[in-house]
C-alpha cells in the first residue's frame, strides 16, 4: 500500500505570524480592501522568498502608495523609500549589501510618474535587483487620482469627465520603455485576474527573483492589478474590467528575455574601512569621539552671510563642527544660489548644549555680515542684544539699530594684508571667537587641520583667526606685529 | 461527505469578503454565508464536499492567511542512495 501524508498549504511563513505593528486591534488582517491584488502579489513573494531559501537576506523596499506598510507583513528585511526613490534605495542597499536579494516593490503613481527617473536608470544600469510594478491604472492611497497609467477616457477624481489625450497624453508603457534598454535581463507583464493569470505571475516572480539568485541582473514585473475601491466596482466586475480595458492597452506576455545569454555578474564588494572611505576623500581621520568639554549652556543661533567665494557658507561650517567636536549639538544649512561665484549665500548654525530641533534660523543670536546685501537682508532679524558683526571693508553704512552689540571690523582688509584675500571668512571666526565665548580656538584650529583643503594656507588662516580674536575696534588695521 | 481531503477552511474571521475564491474555484464549492463576521463582511465558507485541492482560492485571495487548502499526497518512494542526504 502507497505510503500517504497530509500537506497543508496556507499562510507563507514569508509573513509574519501577527502584524504586531499594524494599528488598531486586528494583528490578522493587511489594510488592504477586499479584493485588492496587493495582498495576492505580496503573497506570491512571501511565499517564494520562503520557496527560493532567501528570506534571510531579501531586503524588500516599500514605496509610498497603498503597499507603503509592507513591511507590516513581510519577514525580511525591510526598508520604506521616499516617494518613487524605491529603485534608488535598492541600489544603494545591493551595492552597500552584495549578497541580499533586493525587491523594489512599487505601484504605478510611484514607479510610473514621481519614480520615472529612478526606475529607468536603475534599469538602464542593469542593476541585479527585482522590480514588481503594480498597475492599476491609479493613485489608490490618495483616493483614486488620475495616474500616468490611467486609461484614456477613464474616469478618476481628478478626470471626472474621463482621460483626455489633448490634455494628460497617452497612458505609459512602463514595461515597453524598460524592454526597449539594453541592460534589462527580463521584462514580462502579468495580470491578477483569474487562477491562470496569477499562476504566471507566481512564476514571473520567481523567475525574476530566481535570475537576481543567479546575478543576472534587472528584472521587471508589471502585475496589472485591481482597484475595486476607487474603480467604484465589485473585485468580480474589477477582474472583468482589467480583462476588457486594461489587457488590450498592456498587453500580456514576456517582452524581453535575454536570461540564457546573459552573463552572471557579481556586484563589486563595498569597501568600509574608515582608513580607505576617508582616503578617497582626501579627509584624515581621527580615530576620538567627541566628548562635552565645553562648559556652554544655552543656544546660539548664527546667520553668516555674504557673496558667493566669501566663505560665509565654510565659516558656518567650521564653527559648527568646532562645536560638535566639543560635544555640544550643532545644525548648518546652506542657502545660495545657483552661482559658484558671486551671488548671494547665507548658512544658519545653530550651537546648543541639548539637542536642535529646527535647523532653521528665522531670528538670530549673531549676525555676520559680509557684504551690503546681507547686511540689508538680515539686520532686522537679529535678536535684542544679539552681536552683528560687519566687514566694514565692504559695508560703509553703520548699523541702524541701537538694541543690538556691533562690532564693525575690516575683514577683507586684515586678510589681505596677511596675504590671502580669502581668509576673510577666518578673521570673521576669530572675532567670533572673541566676542561670543563659547568654542576654544583650539578646536577650531583643530577642524581647519583636518577639512582645509589648501594645507599650505593652514599656518594663514591661524594668522587670520588670531588677528579676528585680538582686533580692537578704533584700530585701523588687526594685525598686532 | 464522501471524503475527508482534499479540504478547504476559510478562517471567517479574516476573510474579507471579496469573492475572489468563490470566482475561481473550478468546482464551485465555495459560496457566500449569509452572516456577517466581526470585520463587517459576509465571507466565504465551504460547501463541505467536492474540493479538488487545486490550491486556485489559496492564490487568488488576497489575505495572507484567510485560506488554507489540506490534501493527503502520496510519499514518493524514494531509492536507498540519496534518501538521506
Amino acid at each position: 500500500m502507497e505510503q500517504t501524508k497530509i500537506v497543508t498549504k496556507s499562510k507563507p511563513t514569508g509573513f509574519y505570524e501577527n502584524f504586531d505593528r499594524k494599528v488598531g486591534k486586528d494583528k490578522k488582517t493587511t489594510h488592504y480592501c477586499p479584493g485588492c491584488s496587493h495582498g495576492i502579489v505580496q503573497k506570491l513573494v512571501a511565499e517564494a522568498m520562503v520557496d527560493l531559501g532567501i528570506q534571510d537576506r531579501t531586503i524588500f523596499i516599500s514605496p509610498v502608495g497603498c503597499s507603503v506598510f509592507s513591511y507590516y507583513y513581510l519577514d525580511a528585511g525591510n526598508i520604506q523609500a521616499p516617494h518613487g526613490r524605491a529603485p534608488a534605495v535598492a541600489t544603494g542597499a545591493a551595492r552597500a549589501r552584495p549578497d541580499s536579494i533586493v525587491i523594489s516593490y512599487q505601484g504605478d503613481g510611484d514607479l510610473a510618474a514621481i519614480g520615472t527617473s529612478e526606475i529607468l536608470h536603475a534599469a538602464n544600469r542593469g542593476e541585479n535587483m527585482t522590480v514588481i510594478f503594480v498597475n492599476n491604472a491609479i493613485y489608490g492611497m490618495t483616493g483614486g487620482q488620475m495616474a500616468p497609467t490611467t486609461l484614456v477616457s477613464q474616469k478618476t477624481l481628478t478626470s471626472p469627465a474621463g482621460r483626455l489625450v489633448e490634455n494628460d497624453g497617452f497612458p505609459i508603457r512602463m514595461a515597453e520603455i524598460i524592454s526597449s534598454l539594453g541592460a534589462p535581463t527580463y521584462v514580462e507583464r502579468t495580470a491578477c485576474t483569474d487562477s491562470k493569470n496569477i499562476m504566471r505571475t507566481r512564476k514571473a516572480i520567481r523567475k525574476g527573483l530566481q535570475l537576481q539568485i543567479d546575478k543576472k541582473g534587472f528584472s521587471f514585473i508589471e502585475i496589472l492589478s485591481a482597484c475595486p475601491t476607487n474603480w467604484k466596482m465589485t473585485p468580480k466586475d474589477s477582474v472583468q474590467w482589467i480583462k476588457e480595458n486594461l489587457e488590450p492597452y498592456f498587453k500580456l506576455g514576456v517582452l524581453k528575455d535575454i536570461s540564457d545569454t546573459r552573463e552572471a555578474r557579481s556586484r563589486s564588494q563595498p569597501i568600509f574601512d574608515p582608513a580607505t572611505v576617508f582616503g578617497v576623500l582626501g579627509l584624515k581621520k581621527e580615530e576620538k569621539q567627541a566628548v562635552r568639554t565645553s562648559k556652554f549652556a544655552g543656544e546660539r543661533r548664527l546667520k553668516i552671510a555674504g557673496f558667493g567665494g566669501q566663505g560665509a557658507l565654510t565659516a558656518g561650517a567650521l564653527i559648527a563642527e568646532a562645536g560638535m567636536n566639543e560635544g555640544l549639538h550643532t545644525s548648518w544649512i546652506p542657502s545660495y544660489g545657483p552661482e559658484m561665484r558671486g551671488g548671494t549665500a547665507n548658512c544658519s548654525v545653530i550651537i546648543s548644549d541639548k539637542r536642535v530641533g529646527t535647523p532653521i534660523v528665522t531670528t538670530s543670536d549673531v549676525l555676520i555680515a559680509m557684504n551690503g546685501p546681507s547686511l540689508d537682508a538680515f539686520e532686522n532679524d537679529v535678536v535684542k542684544n544679539g552681536l552683528i558683526i560687519v566687514n566694514s571693508s565692504m559695508i560703509s553704512r553703520k548699523v541702524a539699530r541701537t538694541d543690538v552689540r556691533v562690532v564693525y571690523v575690516p575683514l577683507t582688509e586684515i586678510a589681505s594684508e596677511l596675504g590671502l584675500k580669502a581668509m576673510a571668512n577666518s578673521v570673521a571666526v576669530g572675532v567670533f571667537l572673541q566676542h561670543e565665548k563659547i568654542l576654544e580656538r583650539k578646536t577650531v584650529c583643530d577642524v581647519l587641520t583636518t577639512s582645509l583643503k589648501k594645507q599650505s594656507a593652514l599656518e594663514l588662516n591661524f594668522k587670520a583667526i588670531d588677528a579676528g580674536m585680538t582686533f580692537k575696534e578704533g584700530q585701523k588695521k588687526g594685525i598686532t606685529q | 461527505m464522501d471524503k475527508k481531503f482534499p479540504t478547504v477552511e476559510i478562517d471567517m474571521t479574516t476573510c474579507k469578503g471579496c469573492a475572489m475564491c468563490i470566482e475561481n474555484c473550478p468546482p464551485k464549492v465555495l459560496k457566500f454565508s449569509t452572516e456577517f463576521n466581526t470585520l463587517g463582511y459576509q465571507y466565504a465558507h465551504y460547501t463541505g464536499s467536492g474540493c479538488t485541492g487545486c490550491e486556485a482560492c489559496f492564490y487568488a485571495c488576497p489575505e495572507p492567511g484567510a485560506v488554507k487548502v489540506i490534501k493527503e499526497v502520496k510519499i514518493k518512494q524514494k531509492t536507498t542512495a540519496g534518501a538521506s542526504a
